[in-house]
């Protein structure tokens, strides 16, 4: 026990690198043990979306332009709503918690005092809802693909694929980060009318970004919404022939607002648990 | 207090003290201007000892406990545990503390057992080595029956132990417990002490915050009292009464002009010192001197009409009213 005179300690990288890993793991352990609630949390809001847009309506001929519309509408879809998904992810998995963590229960206190730097802290959130937010792209990935009842042609950019969907991932949670350090938990319903409903909906989910060419204030104006670059990039990695902006715009915005949000995230967290 | 503040490597020569702080200072700056909550505070804890912080709330006792476990930064001053820089190397000072804050910070995501087991983990320990010791602290607190049981169906008191089980089982050189038994009944309470006191006999550090008198006495090796983020007192509780130079305290409530009634029984042989605060004369005697049924004789005879007394050994709360003129408890 502690009657030893000298104390040994490990060194600080060594003990952060094995906290860190450990609150991985115990995030993890969570999600197992939730999976359901995962899962239904995931699942229920691009079910709905596609079921209601890909199925229903080319089923009862209200389908958007016409017959081949509605095909081309399923293909575009499939990218906009695994995007949208992974944001959903991002608040739900990282945001919401933190509200209730910082606003009631103070439960991460004992994280915190995990030996590690509290920036660390913050990151490995970041690394857990990122890991949630790539399982949620893969359950809504199979949704999209099946549930449509005009067929979907998708062609996957392996490339773009593997480098954007990751990165998706840490911006999504990284903004769940930003919003969970700096929302009170009765301002909770706010996330979602002011913040997550109109991203969504002005998120580039259910068109391509330049077919909003006819309005150029609202073109330009989108592109202070992250969720366009990951509707984009999602559309170029899975799809042929949809219309996209230049993958170089989508792999530097996404790294730009990806850099804001750790950013504030970070220093919002630090903010909340120190005094 | 000649030690060397230049120094800021990890590990320093603090004499075998396991705490060290000097002038450490907290101002918190808010909308309603600052608030000096810890102000030039020095302190020694040695190794092995139950220490104690004894004030009311708003003296500056978590807010020093915060100062000493890292989530509170200094405005001045420094602060070593295990003759780690806690402000300089927070990361590495959280290896060598273990905490059991006011609230309950139990993870409602995990059950009893996992509690203690991803604790182990963060800190380090194997998945056998964390099971095992999640086993043997469970049977220490008398917690094995609940292993799998959600924390939010613990007692406040099993709630506690887990903390405290939790807080110990990386195997911290200091333990801080921040009023630990306040919200507890009094049967937690006395089993939430027998706790205490078996850390304490295997040579675990402890640092307590309290606000009960009764607790620091009965437990704490030292004390240091403190009001207004000041230390006013720093001695074994048994010093401490001592200071008083009394053997018991009475307590008079009375009408009229107390400070006349005061300085009346200064007067009598044997009153060695008088106090009065919120309606009431507090008269320290000494063994030999003038009696109770004298002093109420005396009252009576200087027409106050006496509405009540006490008498009491000399306790922590005489000393803190010795200290700063208030009861410990507003």
């Amino acid at each position: 026990m502690s009657s030893t005179t000298t104390i040994a300690v490990r060194p600080k990288s060594a003990s952060s690198r094995s906290a860190f890993g450990a609150l991985l793991l115990r995030d993890l352990a969570v999600l197992r043990k939730e999976i359901w609630m995962f899962l239904g949390r995931t699942v229920m809001q691009p079910l709905l979306l596609i079921f209601v847009f890909a199925y229903v309506f080319p089923k009862i001929g209200q389908a958007i332009g016409g017959a081949r519309g509605a095909a081309e509408f399923s293909t575009l879809l499939v990218g906009g709503v695994i995007a949208s998904s992974m944001i959903f992810q991002g608040v739900q998995a990282v945001a919401l918690p933190l509200v209730q963590d910082f606003g009631y229960t103070r439960e991460i206190e004992d994280r915190v005092l995990a030996p590690m730097p509290v920036w660390a802290v913050a990151l490995e959130k970041v690394a857990s809802g990122a890991i949630q937010a790539m399982i949620a792209a893969g359950v809504v990935f199979v949704l999209a693909t099946f549930v449509p009842a005009t067929p979907v042609h998708l062609s996957v950019h392996w490339w773009y694929l593997v480098t954007l969907l990751p990165m998706a991932a840490v911006l999504c949670a990284a903004l769940g980060l930003t919003i969970g350090t700096r929302v009170e938990p009765r301002q909770v319903p706010l996330i979602f009318s002011l913040l997550v409903i109109p991203m969504t909906f002005l998120g580039a989910v259910y068109y391509p970004w330049q077919s909003l060419t006819p309005l150029p204030w609202l073109k330009w104006g989108v592109l202070v919404n992250p969720l366009v670059y990951l509707s984009e990039g999602m559309r170029m990695s899975l799809t042929n022939g949809v219309p996209h902006m230049a993958a170089i715009w989508i792999y530097l915005a996404i790294a730009g607002f990806t850099a804001l949000f750790l950013q504030q995230g970070i220093s919002g967290f630090k903010k909340r648990v120190l005094s | 207090m000649a030690v060397d503040t230049q120094s800021l490597d990890t590990h320093r020569e603090t004499d075998g003290d396991v705490i060290v702080t000097e002038d450490l200072t907290k101002v918190f700056e808010g909308r309603g201007g600052s608030v000096r909550a810890v102000e030039k505070l020095n302190l020694r804890v040695r190794r092995g000892e139950i220490f104690g912080l004894l004030g009311p709330n708003g003296a500056g006792k978590t807010t020093t406990v915060g100062m000493l476990t890292t989530r509170v930064i200094p405005t001045e001053g420094s602060a070593f545990v295990g003759g780690i820089d806690v402000v300089a190397n927070p990361a590495i000072a959280k290896q060598v503390i273990g905490v059991v804050p006011q609230t309950n910070t139990l993870d409602r995501a995990l059950d009893v057992f996992e509690n203690l087991y991803f604790h182990g983990r963060y800190f380090g320990m194997g998945a056998r080595e964390a099971r095992e010791r999640s086993g043997a602290l469970l049977e220490q607190f008398r917690l094995a029956d609940r292993a799998q049981a959600d924390v939010n169906e613990l007692s406040g008191g099993m709630a506690q132990r887990l903390m405290v089980a939790r807080a110990i089982m990386h195997d911290p050189d200091v333990l801080f417990l921040d009023e630990p038994t306040s919200g507890l009944d009094p049967q937690s309470r006395l089993a939430l002490w027998d706790v205490i006191g078996e850390l304490h006999t295997r040579g675990q550090t402890i640092v307590l915050t309290t606000h009960y008198m009764e607790e620091a006495d009965q437990l704490c090796d030292r004390v240091a009292i403190v009001d207004h983020g000041r230390l006013l007192a720093l001695d074994t509780p048994v010093a401490l009464k001592r200071s008083i130079d009394a053997d018991t305290e009475v307590r008079l409530h009375a009408a009229g002009d107390l400070d006349a009634l005061a300085r009346e029984l200064e007067k009598m042989p044997g009153v060695g010192a008088t106090r009065v605060v919120d309606g009431t004369v507090f008269a320290y005697l000494h063994a030999g001197g003038a009696t109770l049924p004298e002093i109420i004789t005396r009252a009576d005879h200087l027409g106050f009409a006496v509405q009540d007394v006490g008498v009491t050994e000399t306790t922590l709360e005489t000393v803190f009213i010795d200290l700063t003129g208030r009861e410990l408890r507003e």
